[in-house]
């Protein structure tokens, strides 16, 4: 199958579309049609896939686009005062671009800067820690002429631990390229697969998905073709750690493709970066280079027979469900990143129908570390099922927010005081998609140990007997730490990640789409103290309908953390739902003919 | 068969072709999993909406995209996954516009067939009125966007004859919608665009002119033959205490339709007065409340600020509150106002309307007259309801029925010619 020679090929297509955002800011009607007849594909199917993505428009989004984070964290700095103070320097409401078409200023999710918030992206600059005279004085200076990169603030890594013995470290240390791939010469593929079955590691965004048996998979079918894609569409809200892998271990991550590449067997290897960290792509770049130079990437690397391997960059464009690996790949295809029902697995037919393995950059930057250091060194780190080290993205209420690299088997209550949470009331573990953790929780260590089975800790209803079940059941996290204290609202944090759903979902099945969708109504319900006991039963009826029919792990996670926060902070709903009553209070006469009332008065002082 | 596999579903055990589709395999072995978007061998199965949830080995997951392996474990039937599964169909109405009696698929659609099929009465989930455009742009067609499931059964099946798309879907979350290209649908030859309609699972593609062509009776869902009413014990049983049971009715925002329907029952009615009196009724013209009722019958939704006041006043008065008829249960008709701002739909009846005299420019208002809300509500968002019985108008026969088990406790069926949406 040879494409037609004039129809360019479909995985260029989101490519077309940046160049085309990037220079003229939004894609017009005209565009449309043409890349539509380019591509041959109709407009509508076009238009579809524009509009999917965030960072696509099809107005003006101004000379310099601006993107405030508008996430949880994000709120508990300054993002109000910020966002006002945007609003009113530049006359215009979120959502809207200048008349003069110079500046545009949108809110988008978590951009993975939760350790310096508040944050925005200008043209994908990033700034950190704004303030509202900060957002005064920047646009004033932008407006004086000064260019973004001398203005932007590139984001400190904050590696605030790592552990005392660097033999327990495994990615905060030294690394000279080729210290992994050199290992190969005396590896087959088949031994590098088992290796890394054995040093279970699994999947490091948060689904922990055994690594080796991924690879084994792929390597089983048999193709002309085969990819590694690298997952940096870290978008799970809190977390940060793949920024600072890909900002300062770039090597880590290539080196660990390209051995990914030989065990499978696969020649290409893409880094899915999201849109949010397009400020890396530079230095990424730099490090292939490297590798290039170095003869580490190529042909016949380190004169390996059939080892061939190269790396590109691809750049996503907003879109928090892409993280979900089939969806990932329909977004590099050219297509609207909508998962699909896993008729086959990426393994079996993956990237432009060819089997493909997608692995977490934390995942991938660990396999070199691990064939350096050898397999018994690897295992003497960590628990019995969960060796190693993890990396958690700390942000919120405490004193040193930042990345941390930790022995997996700490206990909770430890960690705690490193990270120096003095007051901790309530942890987002895991994201959004993770749980809450409070109090009960502390005693428990963050590790793969004596898990239960899957989704099991949603389904308690009483908050004595979890504890008491969950006791020495190890917690697992793809990274996502956000601490809150008891100052903070817990409602407004649940609404927060309610409407970071409704923003996300793919929308193709009714569950996630809609489901979603009534319980930020019904949290309204309650936050407004309208709210009774029968909401609260509903709140939770609905939330396991939507985990139960969901299509994909989205809509089956996005209620966990509402259910576990019902579940061990049952006072602070109480506090805000009243009795039973037969009269809906969230119904108000005096507001439902407040409209009525003037239209007249407006009608008849026309008329009269 | 050589590769055939040993499965159990709901407990018993079956053979079936190894790597099958379980909805098939179940179908094949007379049992049924509902489903909406899946249809024919879709290959892959498009698996959006979750209909056909079931529980295999213990998790739940889609049946379409499920293939049968050796050992595997099946269950479609648990209280648990019918409740899901209904509250899925639930949340498709709540989520679209689903006026049974003005759409032109009515008896030709597949999700209102599993509404009836799974016995819905309400949604429990509050109506959104989704305000998606219409679009009647095309030539041909029209996209009612807000009756759309977003099953992608056109998005994937209508191509034209160079392999382009004629619907995709366009933005994401809530707001995702089925677009149409123009260009493209009218490359379609006319039996094409039939069939797109005709795959629609609701009253989504609709083919200019050719609505409403099947008469009541004959359409798709129609043809069901007629259900048996089993018969059970009809004496009524006399009342235990001396007086009759009290019930009082009234319409809201209706069209008293519902009303015409109670007394639809004939001579019925005179046994019905048997063991009933009317309170406040429009049947008995009675304005006030005099007593405490057992039942309250309430037809019609919230419009204006005088149907608040008799709703809340139905039910602190009545023991019992069951509303009856599509506007009392989702708005119906009047709520057709909800897509529009209150002052558009004021000046088009009082100012702008072509029926309107020139030189009108009062909306009429006067202290004794009701303030209209800013949308029409359906009953349950003001007050607790205790039971709803559907349809356009409802069956007499379901009114009573209904009635007649709240009071005497009588045991009843409901056949499929008394159930009905429209």
């Amino acid at each position: 199958m040879i494409p037609d020679k004039h129809i360019p090929q479909r995985f260029n297509l989101v490519n077309v579309l940046w160049d085309i955002q990037k220079k003229r800011r939004y894609i017009s009607k005209d565009d449309i049609a043409k890349i539509a007849n380019e591509f041959n594909i109709s407009k509508t199917e076009l238009e579809g896939i524009i509009s999917f993505y965030h960072f696509f428009h099809f107005k003006d989004a101004g000379k310099y686009t601006i993107y405030l984070n508008c996430s949880t964290i994000s709120k508990l700095y300054n993002y109000h005062e910020v966002k006002k103070a945007f609003e009113d320097e530049l006359g215009i409401k979120m959502g809207n671009t200048t008349k003069d078409k110079m500046f545009g200023l949108f809110q988008t999710s978590c951009i993975g800067l939760s350790d310096q918030e508040t944050s925005a992206l200008i043209n994908y600059y990033p700034f950190t820690n704004l303030t509202a005279e900060k957002a005064r004085t920047l646009i004033a200076k932008i407006r004086a002429g000064h260019s973004l990169q001398e203005l932007c603030n590139f984001p400190k890594d904050n590696i605030q631990y790592k552990p005392e013995d660097e033999n327990k470290t495994i990615f905060f240390k030294p690394f000279e390229i080729g210290d992994g791939l050199k290992k190969l010469k005396k590896l087959s593929p088949e031994d590098v697969i088992k290796m890394v079955e054995d040093s279970k590691l699994s999947g490091r965004g948060g689904a922990f998905f055994p690594t080796g048996t991924k690879w084994k998979y792929c390597r089983n079918n048999v193709s002309d073709q085969k990819y590694i894609i690298c997952n940096a569409d870290e978008g799970e809200p809190g977390t940060f750690k793949d920024r600072v892998l890909l900002n300062s271990y770039p090597e880590l991550l290539i080196e660990g493709m390209a051995i990914a590449g030989y065990a499978v067997g696969a020649t290409e290897g893409f880094i899915y970066l999201r849109a949010e960290y397009k400020y890396l792509k530079e230095g990424i770049e730099k490090a292939i280079e490297n590798f290039n130079q170095a003869k580490l990437l190529g042909k016949v690397i380190l004169g390996i027979e059939n080892f061939d391997f190269n790396v590109q960059i691809f750049i996503g464009a907003g879109a928090y469900v892409c993280g979900e690996e089939t969806a990932l790949i329909a977004s590099m295809e050219g297509k609207r990143g909508e998962p699909t029902t896993k008729e086959y697995f990426p393994v079996e037919k993956g990237y432009l129908g060819k089997p493909t393995v997608v692995n977490n950059v934390e995942t991938l930057c660990a396999v070199p570390r691990l064939l350096e250091m050898g397999l018994k060194n690897y295992l003497a780190i960590g628990t019995k099922s969960t060796p190693g080290t993890k990396l958690l993205s700390v942000s919120g209420d405490c004193t040193k927010p930042g990345v941390y690299e930790i022995e997996w088997g700490m206990k909770l209550k430890d960690f705690l005081v490193l990270i120096g949470a003095n007051d901790p009331y309530m942890i987002l573990f895991n994201g959004f998609a993770g749980e809450c953790l409070s109090s009960v929780d502390f005693e428990r260590e963050i590790s793969g140990e004596n898990l239960l089975a899957d989704q099991i800790q949603f389904t308690f209803k009483d908050p004595i007997e979890y504890a008491h079940k969950m006791s020495g059941v190890g917690l697992r996290s793809g990274g996502s730490f956000m601490v809150f204290n008891q100052s903070r609202s817990l409602i407004s944090v649940l609404k927060n990640i309610t409407d970071f759903f409704v923003a996300e979902s793919c929308g193709i099945c009714v569950p996630c789409r809609t489901g979603n969708f009534l319980l930020s109504r019904k949290i309204d319900k309650i936050k407004l103290g309208h709210g009774s006991k029968s909401d609260m039963e509903e709140i939770q009826e609905w939330s396991h309908i939507i985990k139960q029919s969901s299509r994909c792990g989205l809509g089956k996670t996005s209620t966990n953390c509402l259910l576990t926060a019902m579940l061990k902070f049952p006072e602070e709903f109480e506090k805000l739902t009243k009795d039973e009553s037969d009269f809906n209070d969230a119904f108000n006469i005096d507001r439902a003919t407040q409209n009525y009332d003037n239209i007249i008065q407006e009608i008849e002082s026309t008329y009269d | 068969m050589t590769n055939s596999v040993n499965i159990t579903i709901d407990g018993k055990r079956y053979k079936a072709q190894k790597g099958k589709n379980l909805v098939n395999v179940a179908k094949a072995n007379g049992l049924y999993i509902p489903t909406l978007c899946h249809f024919r061998e879709v290959d892959p199965p498009l698996g959006t909406c979750r209909i056909c949830t079931v529980e295999v080995d213990g998790k739940t997951t889609a049946g379409c995209t499920t293939k049968v392996y050796e050992g595997m474990n099946v269950q479609i039937n648990t209280p648990e996954l019918l409740n899901t599964r209904k509250a899925i169909i639930e949340m498709l109405y709540a989520e679209g516009n689903h006026f049974c009696p003005s759409c032109e698929k009515s008896g030709n659609c597949d999700m209102q067939n599993l509404g009836y099929d799974m016995g819905i009465t309400v949604s429990r989930f509050p109506h959104v009125y989704s305000k998606k455009a219409v679009d009647f742009t095309s030539d041909r067609m029209i996209m009612e966007s807000n009756r759309c499931i977003l099953c992608k059964r056109c998005v994937e099946e209508i191509k034209t004859k160079d392999g382009k798309d004629v619907f995709s879907f366009v933005k994401r979350g809530v707001g995702t919608r089925v677009q149409i290209d123009y260009e493209e649908e009218a490359k379609l030859s006319d039996e094409e665009a039939l069939y797109a309609m005709s795959i629609c699972p609701v009253g989504a593609i609709l083919v200019k002119g050719v609505a409403y062509e099947k008469p009541f009776g004959k359409r798709k869902y129609d043809k069901s033959g007629s259900s048996k009413q089993i018969q059970l014990n009809d004496k009524l049983k006399q009342k235990s205490k001396d007086q009759k049971f009290v019930v009082a009715t009234t319409s809201l925002a209706g069209c008293f339709g519902c009303h015409m329907s109670l007394l639809d029952i004939n001579t019925e009615l005179l046994d019905v007065l048997e063991i009933v009196e009317f309170n406040k009724s429009p049947l008995t013209d009675i304005k006030k409340f005099s007593k405490q009722c057992d039942i309250g019958l309430v037809e019609g939704g919230c419009a204006n600020s005088e149907n608040i006041e008799v709703l809340k006043e139905f039910r602190k008065k009545c023991d019992i509150l069951v509303v009856f008829g599509e506007c009392a249960i989702m708005g119906g008709i009047p709520a057709m106002r909800n897509f529009f701002s209150l002052k558009e739909c004021l000046e088009e009846a009082y100012i702008n309307g072509i029926t309107t005299e020139l030189g009108a420019n009062i909306i009429p208002n006067h202290e004794d007259i009701p303030k209209m809300l800013d949308q029409v509500y359906p009953c349950n968002e003001i007050v607790k309801v205790d039971y709803f019985i559907p349809g356009c108008p409802p069956n007499a026969n379901h009114i009573w029925k209904v009635v007649k088990n709240i009071l005497l406790g009588e045991e009843y069926s409901i056949t499929h010619e008394e159930f009905k949406y429209d």
